[in-house]
């Protein structure tokens, strides 16, 4: 059954109001999450991560380590899930896909130029070809901030759906780039932008930039995503990166996509952190709850 | 754009209620000191009550009594008077403002000390989430002791050119929604312009008022400044009715409080009035509308709906009703109604069962009228005093529940078209005491402040409240301001 959704006007996107957004999100710091309860969030953390790599220096050497640490994320501990994905740049993702096989942790690559995704459309549309021909299941795009602080709405969604197009059975992940967007009521136009040209998941940074994931930053996109979901019954994913390094916080995430839109996205199919120090911090945490006491950071391997 | 129409309606619904639960956090009792009785607070210590007569208090959450507490008659009401006008004579309007100020900064810095003690017991007594009383009641009775404090030296630079003289002896009755705070709101303002205090905490809830009488004791106040009397409404009536009390401040039920403006009829006695109400929360198109519903949220389920000033009524515009309603429900599908010692409890327990059937009987009068009950899938506890968050949808402005104040977790949902309509309908009750305004544009929101006939206007926010900002009522919500600069006003004599 075919449906499609009228598109509506950005220009008039849902207002935020940002005092009512972080009061909203101190609340969801304050739920209380110990023993069992603590010790099932954090395995739903790590196995929601998306171990990533993206450096200049980045060789096959240092991709294939952090792939066999994906899929060994502490051999010690019983019961450890793997992380959901590993993040690479296109030109590594066949190394990484061979060095997943029989895992199934995905392989998802950021295209578009990034970080900036100052080229142009051609540039763009090929970065993403290359990466899903070499075996990417996931994209992760860049949004044209540019364009989009210049109110060419239309130039961001068209941008948008022709990766989408490209992108075939691989998964978009469309990157807002939050903190170059300045206020909630930007992020929360981009959100609807990206949802409706067809993102499967939308994503608040690249890590190149300050600040990077926040929880208010994360809530807006949250009920861009219940909005979109209420109007179509349709599920988007959700994946704050950057920033977001201890158990604690990924905790008060979970609580917010709890509190917000409830089990469907309790699951690494709809909802990711992009942090590659906060699984060793959970890994830590889980030991702790194993052990009584807390392990030096040697003690947990880094790749 | 093209569009095509699916034959089915698409599957929206959310689900709360997966595997991943929160784990229980009550908070300990084991450091609160209870006496198993309570005397009244008059001249400085604890005394029996010549009635010898005590009553039980307990604690709504699990049924269980927690002290007993005297009741006072005629004649501990007289022999708190009189302490109460004796140091008043004697020391306190004698008292340089300088002087006074440091020993009501010593009760705010000693609530301060005390405040987990002091949460706990509110939250034990009175039924309200150990949340709410930890991070609202307490420390904004600590700060309205340091606001008026800062004060009471300066009473002539409040008032320039006007000689501020205290009035004697204030007689105040307080309700049992936020015990401890109303106390601090009472007594603060009192202390701090020179008048002696007797105040009568209500029934259900006293033991709050009986701890900070404990830290008073403590703070070295000279005896009789303040003077805590428990008891029922003929205590309340005997403070009122004594001929040495200069000055009566009530807050509670606009019934009571027509009862109090006939007794002190023809007597020179000042009064203040801090009555029920019925706010308005108008949630506009252009609102932000995922806030707007946290605002209606808080506005009506906080402290149980048990608030003078709560959202009492929804009035949402027609082209986002369904939207706000829909959000409504969800949301209201995550508050954690239950042990209000439990930290992530956010709905405790009704006040008294009293106050509980009260509210059933409203339900069952929302039903009767035709009105669409919504209440959220929650259970509640078997034991204790609770209520589920309940909304009523389609309801008019002819509707008893829309026109009476109910005084528990039910929100009446009307619809509105135009602002000049949401004006009408927001003022046309008999109540005047708060308002919520929902909306990004604020021109709106500036015409609105001023057509509303009410004493505060919350615009994108709701229940908030500062020591510094005067709070009071129109119509049948009473008269008299409390907080900041204006709250002085009702306790001097200009």
């Amino acid at each position: 059954m075919m449906t499609t959704i009228d598109i509506p006007n950005f220009r008039m996107s849902p207002v935020v109001d940002q005092v009512g957004v972080e009061e909203r999100v101190a609340r969801f710091t304050t739920r209380s999450i110990k023993k069992s309860s603590k010790l099932q969030a954090l395995k739903l953390a790590l196995n929601m991560i998306d171990l990533t790599t993206l450096e200049g220096k980045d060789t096959s050497g240092k991709v294939k380590q952090m792939c066999y640490k994906a899929a060994h994320m502490c051999d010690q501990l019983q019961d450890i899930p793997t992380v959901a994905a590993v993040c690479v740049y296109p030109n590594h993702v066949r190394t990484a896909k061979t060095a997943l096989t029989g895992t199934g942790i995905k392989v998802a690559s950021v295209a578009t130029a990034f970080p900036s995704g100052n080229t142009t459309r051609e540039v763009k549309l090929s970065d993403v070809r290359f990466a899903v021909d070499e075996g990417a299941d996931e994209i992760d795009m860049v949004i044209s901030r540019g364009e989009f602080l210049e109110g060419n709405y239309s130039f961001v969604f068209d941008e948008i759906s022709s990766i989408k197009e490209v992108c075939g059975s691989s998964r978009l992940k469309v990157i807002l780039e939050t903190g170059e967007l300045s206020t909630l009521d930007n992020i929360r136009r981009a959100s609807d932008i990206a949802i409706y040209a067809g993102a499967d998941f939308i994503k608040t940074s690249t890590g190149k930039i300050q600040p990077a994931a926040t929880m208010p930053v994360t809530l807006v996109m949250l009920q861009a995503i219940k909005d979109y979901y209420y109007k179509t019954g349709k599920i988007v994913g959700m994946k704050p990166a950057g920033g977001i390094s201890s158990s604690k916080l990924a905790i008060h995430y979970l609580v917010m996509v709890h509190e917000t839109l409830g089990d469907k996205w309790l699951t690494n199919e709809w909802f990711r952190f992009g942090a590659s120090s906060l699984a060793n911090d959970i890994l830590m945490q889980i030991a702790k709850e194993k052990y009584g006491t807390y392990q030096g950071k040697d003690y947990f391997s880094n790749d | 754009m093209n569009k095509t129409k699916t034959s089915e309606q698409p599957d929206t619904s959310l689900n709360f209620f997966n595997d991943w639960k929160y784990a229980p956090a009550p908070e300990s009792k084991d450091h609160i000191q209870l006496k198993k009785q309570y005397g009244l607070f008059i001249n400085g210590e604890f005394v029996p009550p010549t009635s010898k007569k005590y009553f039980d208090t307990i604690n709504p959450a699990t049924e269980e009594k927690l002290a007993e507490i005297a009741e006072a008659d005629e004649k501990d009401v007289d022999l708190a008077v009189n302490a109460a006008a004796k140091a008043y004579n004697n020391v306190w309007k004698k008292m340089p403002g300088k002087e006074r100020a440091k020993y009501i900064y010593r009760i705010a810095r000693m609530i301060q000390e005390r405040a987990r003690e002091f949460a706990v017991i509110e939250t034990m007594d009175g039924g309200k989430p150990i949340r709410e009383s930890r991070d609202i009641d307490v420390p904004l009775a600590a700060n309205h002791f340091f606001y008026y404090a800062g004060w009471a030296d300066k009473l002539n630079y409040a008032f320039p050119n006007r000689n501020p003289q205290p009035l004697g002896v204030a007689g105040q009755i307080i309700p049992w929604n936020f015990p401890l705070l109303m106390a601090a709101w009472k007594i603060a303002p009192a202390l701090a312009t020179g008048n002696c205090v007797v105040l009568k905490p209500a029934e259900t809830t006293s033991l709050t008022a009986l701890k900070l009488a404990e830290i008073i004791a403590e703070s070295g106040l000279p005896n009789g400044v303040v003077n805590i009397v428990t008891g029922f409404g003929k205590t309340g009536a005997a403070i009122v009715n004594h001929p040495k009390v200069n000055k009566v401040a009530f807050t509670g039920s606009t019934d009571v409080g027509k009862i109090i403006q006939k007794a002190i009829a023809g007597t020179s006695k000042r009064v203040t009035l801090e009555l029920g109400g019925k706010a308005a929360n108008i949630v506009f198109d252009d609102a932000p509308i995922d806030q707007a519903v946290e605002g209606i949220v808080n506005g009506i389920f906080f402290n149980q709906g048990h608030v003078c000033c709560a959202g009492s009524r929804l009035l949402v515009q027609e082209g986002v009703a369904d939207i706000v309603i829909r959000k409504l429900k969800d949301r209201m599908e995550t508050l954690i109604v239950g042990d209000p010692l439990d930290k992530n409890t956010d709905i405790g327990a009704i006040n008294s069962k009293e106050q509980l059937l009260k509210i059933q009987e409203y339900i069952k009068i929302g039903i009767n009228e035709g009105a669409e009950l919504h209440q959220s899938s929650c259970s509640l506890p078997n034991k204790g005093f609770f209520c589920k968050p309940t909304l009523f949808l389609n309801t008019s402005q002819s509707h008893r529940l829309v026109q009476e104040e109910i005084f528990g977790p039910v929100l009446a949902v009307q619809t509105f078209r135009t602002v000049e309509e949401a004006i009408e309908k927001a003022n046309n009750i008999p109540y005047g005491l708060s308002a919520g305004i929902w909306t990004d544009k604020g021109s709106k929101i500036f015409n609105l402040t001023t057509k509303m006939r009410a004493g505060v206007v919350w615009a994108n926010t709701y229940n908030k409240f500062d020591p510094t900002s005067p709070f009071g009522g129109y119509k049948e919500s009473g008269f008299g301001r409390e907080g900041g600069l204006h709250g002085l006003l009702p306790y001097l004599s200009l």
